[in-house]
This record gives structure tokens, C-alpha cells and sequence, in this order.
């Protein structure tokens, strides 16, 4: 039975559960509601509850745990002669896993019979040509342990299935009888509901909490990986970045120093533009525009956060390069020769400062907006100008929360990527030229990973030591930019 | 407080500080005030009650152009500082309010230190020429605003640390920081427990010597004690504006009565 239909199935039973629950309750109490301890709907929502959730949960409990079980079960049936000269155990098993693939789509298509499917001696060259036949995509060299290895999976499917969709049911039926049991005047289906509630609510944040955690793992497993490859001093204090791909000869230098200094100078220069001007245009529209030109210009501001960014990225390459290459290049309006080419840190500095104005700038409006209207009344009172009250009460009162919203602009200027492939270059170059192209730990990261990588050299890996240390400078900044808007907030009333 | 000072001519001392001819404030198509006159004595506490919304607080604040900062608000009328009209054209409002200072009815100290909250003004206006001058303005100020031996030990702390009544107090000091020569008092005393009150109030008398003080309050009593003249506001209009002993004792407006007996309000 397929997994629909049992979910459609549990559905239902829940669905009659909720009606059972909830005209029984009404029921024991002869039909008057206000003998219940409950509204009604609560004793069926009580059904409901104990119906679906220990049903689906098993249901995906089962349904992540069995192909674990199977491949582990299967595995060991594979001989390790099987395994090919520099391949691994999971390649094997990928195989195994394809042909059974294979043979299930084989089988529902009807191009081969059950019978031979499950056939246990079945000629493996004829198994081979009939799934080729039935467009299943099988590479050349199926060995008879896989086809049985891969029968073998079948069956251990099929049977788990079942077992899966008895258990199931089972449970639905279980939850149906005891909540309808349960459905009871003096029951107290309202709290038991609320429980409920509270803990969908817990598993929805735990599951946020969870991802975030196997996510570090994920990075914290492959960097170790790398470290094991690659010397971490090396690669923490090394300024040199020449990765040599595809192994053929000489090693590579990985040292993240370059790239660093690329990510801050290139963030630095984005958050010179952005700073400025975002703060400005928060202080405009919160102090001095009429209510009208913020309606305006608000929305306006925040289309920029709109725009993705592989667009800046764009805009970057075609017209701020160009433009700049204009001004400080060869024969240039300056008469410098500062800038060889469009893709300089300037040029994805500005842009991506551009990017990050409407972050600074409506955090920054909201904390403005909160300083409460009797420090500038106190400020006006005693004869401030408006630029005054601004300059000497009102950003102190907000200073806050500015630099939390400054270091949040500057976390993610870190973290971008789009702008700094298309705007910066590629090249890891320590320089202090503005004007030259460097590249980011970001950009590295997409061109270590993009094309075919063999994810057991250090040249693929260090993308996740890339990827950890990015992770490390932005929490730290988040944490710092969190500690000093907790620290300093002003409690108003 | 014409935007180019002029020379201070020998001061003949006036008796009438503030005198408003036939005053109308709007909200938009609401009419707050409606033909107000009034005339506001030099060294002498006014206090001016009334129910709520009937646009006592409103009138205040059309003495020293805070209502300036709200869009919507438009005043008709004269309203003469010293004679001269300080809704003309030629008015700077800035330095009107450094004139006539004011203090708000909750304490709204700004985020700096005490010394910071007291030096603003004078800042701001350039009263001091030196380090020294300021300090010696900010013990003034603190001393005038009778908190000057709370807080001498802790001049760099926050203001906002301070407890309700020591941060008026502080407020209040801010404002004759700049030396006004009027304040505004718009109910001082209703975030403030009855011990900070008293203080608030001895220190109201205490002004008196120096400054022309009107006070915005709920409380009668508080009129009572403090006012030497008091005016009753009962929807947009003054209804009655005499001697505070008059008013509590034998008013002559049926509706003064109501309200200061209760009846009303």
C-alpha cells in the first residue's frame, strides 16, 4: 500500500475520532453542553490528538530508521572483494540501492515479472538487459552479488512496509479507542488539548534548535576531516592560497589568511557606504520627513532588501566596474592608473554597501523611532534645535541599537557571496589596494565546491573549514552585536 | 530672544511677565482653545486647573511654541512675553524655549550623566566660557533644583538611575540650567510619590524668588498650597482667573465652584 493512502487512511480515522469524541462527550452529558467540563470540539480534538501524533510519529520514525537498518543488513552480504580499487563500501551500496530502484520501477511497469524479481537465481546478464530494457538506469557492470544484494533490499522493503502499515494502523486504532474512552463529562479535554499544544509548539522550536545543531556538526565533522589532511596551522596562519586541483602534481597552499583579508576589506568598504547612508536616510525619514514622503520612501528603501543579490552581482560587473575602471584607470577622469580591471574590492565594496543600507537603515528607524517623544520634548524645552536634540539625545539614546543593527549589516556583508564572485575577482591577494581584485572566503568556497570534487582531498574539505571559520566570525559578531543592544538598551518605562 | 540679541536696556521691573490677548488654538478642525486671555504675573506661581482635556496643558505649551513641533496645531491670537509678541515672524523659537524653560510630567532625563543633563542647555547656548563657568552653573542649577547634595558625590553617573522624584528634580534643575525667565510646570508631580511631591512643591516655592512659574495640575490641593494666582479651564475656555485664595474660597463662576468642590470634573 502506498505511503499516501496510509496517511489519507490515519486521516480519516482521525477525522471519525474527532466526531466520535466529541458526540459522545455531548452524549454523556445528555446533550446539554454545559455539563461538560469541556466545549465539545475539545473532548474531539482530544481524539484527534491521540490519533495522529503517535501515529505519524512512528510513522517517520520508521521511515527514517529503515533504510539505515536495511543498508547496514545488506552491506554486510557484500564480500569485500566486490569493492573496486579506490572505491568505497558506499559507492557499492549506491549501486545496490539504484538497482533495486530499478527492479521496483521494472516491476510496476510490468516489463518484468514479479516472479523473476524475486527470483534468487535469476541469470544476471538477462536481469541486466531487461532493466536496461525497461529504461532504468543501470550501469554495465551489475555482478550477481548486487542483483541479489539488491533482491535482497527488495524484499526487506517490502516486508518493512508492511510491518509499517499494520503498525500504524494499529496505533490509529489504539489513539480512537482510548480517546473515546476518555470522552467523559468530567474529563478535562481542555487542559489535556492546551498540553498539547504547548508541545507541538516545543517540537516546532526544537526542530529550529536541532537543524542549527546538525548543521555545526556537519561542518565541525568534515573541518576535523581536513585537519587530518592538512596541517591547521597551515591553513589558520598561511598567506598563501594556490589550490592545486585534481591531484597531479605538487601540493597546495590553503592558507585562509588571504581570504580573510579580502572578506574584512571588502566588508570594511561596504560598511563605509552603507553606514552613512543608511544611518542618514533612518534619521531623515525618522525625524524630520512628513508622514507622507515616509510612506513613500520607506517601502522604497526596503525594495533594496528585495532585490536578490546575484542582481547586485550583476550590476556590479556591467556598471559600477566599468564606471570605476573610468574613473581611477588607465587614461581615467583622475588621470591615475590605479585600477586595471572592473573586479576590484571597491567595486563589490560599494555595491555591497549599497545592498546594506535598507538593513542599517530601517533597523535604525525602528530604534529612533522608539526613543520616546519626551527626551526630544526635554531637549526642545530647554532650546535644542531639532539637529541638536538628534545629535546629542536622540542617537546617544539609540547608539544601542544602532551598533547591534551595524553589526548585523556587517554579518552579513561577511557572508555574501553573489556580489564578491561577479564584482571581486578570484584572485587571493594580500593587497592594500582598494582598487585590486582579491576574493572572499565566501567566493572560495563556491569555486573549491562547484565542478566534480573528490570530497576525500583537502582541496574539497577545506571548504568546510572555509565554511566553519565564516561560521565562527559571524556568531561571534552576532553574539557581541546581542550582548551590547542587551547591555546598553535603555529601559524606557 | 530676536534671532540678533540686542543690548539689555535697564531693567524696569514689570509686573505682568506674560500677557495673552484672545488666544484660539485648533487641532486640526478641533477647536482647544477657545478666546483665552490671560495675564501672568512676574515672581508669582500660577497654577491653572481644570478637568481633563480641557486644554490646560495645551495653553502651556502655547507659551513657549512647543506646540510649533506638532503639525497639525494652529494658534491665533497674541500672546506678549515682556510686550513683544513671540508668535512674530521675527521670533526664534529655539531661543524663545531657552527663555521659557520647561518641565514635563514625567521625568524625562536624557541618557547622559547628571552633569551631562544639567550642562545641555548651557551648551547648547553657550553660557559658559570655560570649564570652570560650567561647573559652576551645574552646582548653581543643581542647588536651585535642590538635589545638589544627592547627587554631588555622583555627577558622572546616569541620570536615569537617579528615583522619580530626584530625576524631576534633576529636570527641573535642567531647565533653569539655561536661566529662563519663566517655567513651565506641566504637572510636575503626577509620576511622583507624595514625599518627592513635597520636595517638588518646596522647591516650586522656592523658584518663585527668581522665575515666573505656571504649573499645570490635577491637584487642588496642590494648587492650594503652592499658587499665589490660579485659573479654572473647563472646555476650552477660562472660566474664571484670580487669586488662588479667591478661587478656592469665593469663587465667583458657578462652574469653579462644581469643580472645586467636586461636583465637576
Amino acid at each position: 500500500m502506498p505511503l499516501s493512502w496510509l496517511v489519507i487512511i490515519v486521516l480519516a480515522v482521525s477525522a471519525v475520532g474527532y466526531y466520535l469524541g466529541r458526540s459522545r462527550a455531548l452524549a454523556a452529558a445528555g446533550g446539554n453542553s454545559r455539563d461538560l467540563h469541556s466545549l465539545p470540539s475539545y473532548y474531539g480534538a482530544n481524539v484527534l490528538m491521540k490519533i495522529i501524533v503517535p501515529a505519524f510519529g512512528v510513522m517517520v520514525i520508521w521511515l527514517l530508521a529503515q533504510p539505515l537498518i536495511i543498508d547496514r543488513s545488506v552491506a554486510s552480504m557484500i564480500p569485500p572483494s566486490e569493492i573496486d580499487e579506490g572505491a568505497s563500501i558506499g559507492l557499492v551500496m549506491a549501486e545496490v540501492n539504484r538497482t533495486a530502484e530499478g527492479i521496483r520501477n521494472a516491476v510496476a511497469e510490468g516489463t518484468m515479472s514479479r516472479e523473476m524479481a524475486e527470483d534468487g537465481r535469476a541469470e544476471f546478464v538477462d536481469f541486466t538487459q531487461r532493466l536496461k530494457d525497461a529504461g532504468q538506469i543501470v550501469t554495465s557492470n551489475l555482478s550477481a552479488t548486487i542483483v541479489r544484494a539488491a533482491q535482497r533490499t527488495n524484499e526487506m522493503v517490502a516486508a518493512g512496509n508492511m510491518y509499517m502499515t499494520a503498525l500504524v494502523l494499529l496505533i490509529a486504532a489504539a489513539g480512537l479507542g482510548w480517546g473515546v474512552k476518555e470522552a467523559k463529562p468530567l474529563f478535562r479535554a481542555r487542559n489535556v488539548v492546551e498540553q498539547g499544544i504547548r508541545a507541538l509548539l516545543i517540537g516546532a522550536a526544537s526542530i529550529a534548535i536541532l537543524t542549527t545543531i546538525g548543521i555545526v556538526f556537519s561542518l565541525a565533522f568534515n573541518t576535523v576531516e581536513f585537519f587530518r589532511l592538512y596541517n591547521a596551522w597551515d591553513f589558520l596562519f598561511g598567506v598563501e592560497w594556490a589550490p592545486s586541483f585534481s591531484g597531479r602534481g605538487g601540493s597546495s597552499s590553503l592558507g585562509v589568511i588571504p581570504l580573510l583579508w579580502g572578506t574584512f576589506y571588502i566588508s570594511i568598504v561596504a560598511l563605509a557606504v552603507a553606514i552613512p547612508v543608511g544611518l542618514f536616510a533612518a534619521i531623515y525619514l525618522s525625524e524630520y520627513a512628513s508622514p507622507k514622503v515616509r510612506a513613500f520612501a520607506k517601502p522604497m528603501l526596503e525594495i533594496l532588501a528585495g532585490i536578490p543579490t546575484i542582481v547586485y552581482g550583476l550590476f556590479a560587473l556591467l556598471t559600477v566596474g566599468p564606471l570605476l575602471v573610468e574613473i581611477f584607470g588607465e587614461g581615467g577622469w583622475l588621470g591615475v592608473n590605479w585600477q586595471g580591471g572592473g573586479r576590484a574590492v571597491m567595486t563589490a565594496g560599494i555595491v555591497m554597501g549599497i545592498m546594506l543600507i535598507p538593513f542599517v537603515s530601517s533597523l535604525s528607524d525602528d530604534i529612533i523611532n522608539a526613543v520616546p517623544q519626551s527626551m526630544r520634548d526635554g531637549s526642545y524645552g530647554i532650546g535644542a534645535t531639532q539637529s541638536e536634540t538628534i545629535r546629542q539625545v536622540v542617537i546617544p539614546a539609540a547608539l544601542p541599537g544602532i551598533v547591534g543593527a551595524i553589526l548585523l549589516a556587517a554579518s552579513r556583508a561577511i557572508g555574501e557571496t553573489m556580489i564578491v564572485v561577479l564584482g571581486a575577482g578570484a584572485a587571493a591577494r594580500l593587497s592594500l589596494n582598494p582598487f585590486e581584485a582579491m576574493t572572499t572566503v565566501t567566493a572560495k568556497i563556491v569555486s573549491q565546491l562547484t565542478g566534480d570534487s573528490d570530497f576525500a582531498s583537502p582541496e574539497a574539505l577545506v571548504a568546510f573549514a572555509l565554511g566553519m571559520t565564516l561560521f565562527i566570525l559571524t556568531l561571534c559578531l552576532n553574539v557581541i552585536a546581542l550582548v551590547i543592544v542587551r547591555k546598553y538598551r535603555e529601559q524606557y518605562d | 530672544m530676536y534671532d540678533a540679541p540686542k543690548l539689555e536696556t535697564a531693567l524696569d521691573q514689570q509686573d505682568i511677565k506674560i500677557s495673552a490677548d484672545k488666544v484660539q488654538v485648533y487641532y486640526g478642525e478641533t477647536h482647544a482653545i477657545k478666546d483665552v486671555s490671560v495675564e501672568i504675573e512676574d515672581k508669582t506661581v500660577t497654577a491653572f486647573i481644570g478637568p481633563s482635556g480641557c486644554g490646560k496643558s495645551t495653553f502651556l505649551r502655547t507659551l513657549n511654541r512647543m506646540n510649533d513641533t506638532i503639525d497639525i496645531c494652529r494658534v491665533q491670537g497674541n500672546i506678549l512675553l515682556d510686550g513683544e509678541d513671540i508668535y512674530h515672524a521675527k521670533v526664534d523659537p529655539v531661543q524663545l524655549r531657552a527663555k521659557v524653560g520647561m518641565v514635563f510630567q514625567k521625568p524625562n532625563p536624557f541618557p547622559k550623566s547628571i552633569y551631562d543633563n544639567i550642562a545641555y542647555g548651557p551648551r547648547i547656548h553657550g553660557l559658559a566660557n570655560s570649564k570652570a563657568d560650567l561647573d559652576v552653573i551645574v552646582e548653581k542649577s543643581l542647588r536651585r533644583g535642590a538635589i545638589w547634595d544627592e547627587v554631588k558625590d555622583r555627577l558622572h553617573a546616569p541620570g536615569t538611575g537617579l528615583s522619580g522624584g530626584q530625576q524631576q528634580r534633576l529636570c527641573i534643575a535642567r531647565a533653569v540650567a539655561t536661566e529662563p525667565e519663566v517655567l513651565l510646570m506641566d504637572e510636575p508631580c503626577s509620576a511622583l510619590d507624595p514625599i518627592a511631591t513635597a520636595q517638588v512643591e518646596e522647591l516650586i516655592d522656592e523658584l518663585r524668588k527668581n522665575y515666573s512659574v505656571v504649573i499645570v495640575t490635577h491637584s487642588m490641593q496642590q494648587a492650594a498650597r503652592v499658587s499665589q494666582k490660579t485659573a479654572f479651564f473647563h472646555l476650552g475656555n477660562l472660566v474664571e482667573y484670580d487669586d488662588t485664595s479667591k478661587i478656592f474660597t469665593n469663587p465667583s463662576d458657578e462652574r469653579t465652584e462644581s469643580y472645586i468642590t467636586g461636583r465637576i470634573g
